[in-house]
């Protein structure tokens, strides 16, 4: 597949996706989604899925080659967590995180 | 009208455009693509964590199977949204598929939390500009920061990070809104499984599908436990 196709290929396929989930409730009726196990679903999915998420890409983005393995993703990771929790504004707590592992890979003294 | 529209999604406009911007520039720094297809996709695929974690998955030429998978449980929480919606929506005519495919986290909430007045017909052509507005924001700001990641050279060595911390901000916000941790470590132990028995390549689908079992058992688990506890009361 050329680039071009792989593209317009790509961004269909995530669009088509992506809208599947918001119509699918107005398709299948409100009876369907009453169901316990949708609605059991429904509340822990979410939740299951970005924590999963966030430790897949966490443990990708660390160096564990390093003289301190892990230390520029985990430190970076931590302070998110911290910033989120005392301000709970979700730019600063993303900007501080992606800074400061930014600055971690470029100074090279890891 | 107009007016009344802007004023409602100021603060949609403070948060989309920035992130927007963040999105674009990440496209534009990690990838070979022209900038515009930054807001492009904010045009045709509209999603804030599903578009920055396209970023990663173009850059590992993800095979298509795998992008509709990772694309479509990402934003599996919005499957519950149209619920509260669904008689808000109904007669909408030719509105209602673009009301449909615009309802993002932000979106949502404005539209469940705003004032309604009994004039349907007038709240849902309503609906649909604050729609079409909070689109518009998050393609100005793709755009934009396609346009500065491409012009502007400085050194964007782990700027990827932002999407470790949008994960790790979200997976926050669930735990507040949720008050229970089980569904966070299910998730990070089944992604530590998927890690440990499985190439990178296949280890997003692998943990999604861990997970869901997971989740089946601790509902087949509850299910029962609740059976129990009636049959008890009898």
């Amino acid at each position: 597949m050329t680039d071009v196709n792989y593209i317009a290929a790509f961004i269909a396929v995530s669009a088509l996706a992506t809208f599947a989930t918001r119509v699918v409730p107005f398709v299948f009726f409100h009876r369907h989604t009453e169901h316990p196990l949708i609605r059991h679903l429904g509340r822990y999915l979410p939740a299951a899925v970005m924590a999963l998420l966030a430790t897949v890409f966490l443990q990708s983005s660390a160096n564990w080659q390093a003289s301190l393995p892990g230390f520029d993703a985990l430190s970076a990771g931590a302070l998110v967590v911290a910033i989120h929790l005392w301000r709970g504004n979700a730019l600063l707590s993303i900007a501080s995180g992606t800074i400061l592992y930014m600055a971690i890979q470029q100074s090279g003294w890891l | 009208m107009n007016q009344t529209v802007f004023k409602l999604t100021l603060p949609i406009l403070f948060g989309y455009l920035p992130l927007g911007t963040a999105f674009g520039v990440l496209f534009a720094t990690q990838l070979d693509y022209a900038w515009w297809i930054a807001p492009l996709m904010g045009l045709v695929i509209y999603a804030g964590a599903g578009q920055i974690l396209a970023v990663s998955l173009l850059a590992a030429n993800a095979g298509l199977l795998e992008v509709a998978v990772a694309m479509f449980v990402l934003n599996a929480r919005h499957l519950f949204y149209g619920l509260s919606l669904l008689g808000q929506f109904q007669g909408a005519g030719w509105r209602k598929a673009y009301l449909i495919f615009g309802l993002t986290d932000e979106t949502y909430s404005l539209l469940t939390s705003r004032p309604r007045t009994g004039n349907k017909a007038n709240e849902q052509q309503l609906d649909f500009r604050i729609t079409a507005f909070n689109q518009l924001y998050w393609v100005v700001g793709c755009a934009l920061g396609g346009l500065l990641g491409e012009m502007v050279a400085f050194n964007s060595t782990g700027i990827e990070f932002a999407l470790v911390a949008l994960f790790i901000v979200l997976t926050i916000e669930q735990f507040k809104a949720l008050g229970d941790s089980f569904p966070i470590w299910s998730g990070a132990l089944a992604a530590g499984l998927a890690m440990l028995l499985v190439p990178p390549a296949h280890q997003l689908i692998a943990g999604i599908a861990i997970v869901t079992l997971v989740l089946l058992l601790h509902y087949r688990h509850h299910r029962n436990a609740l059976i129990k506890t009636e049959a008890s009361h009898d």
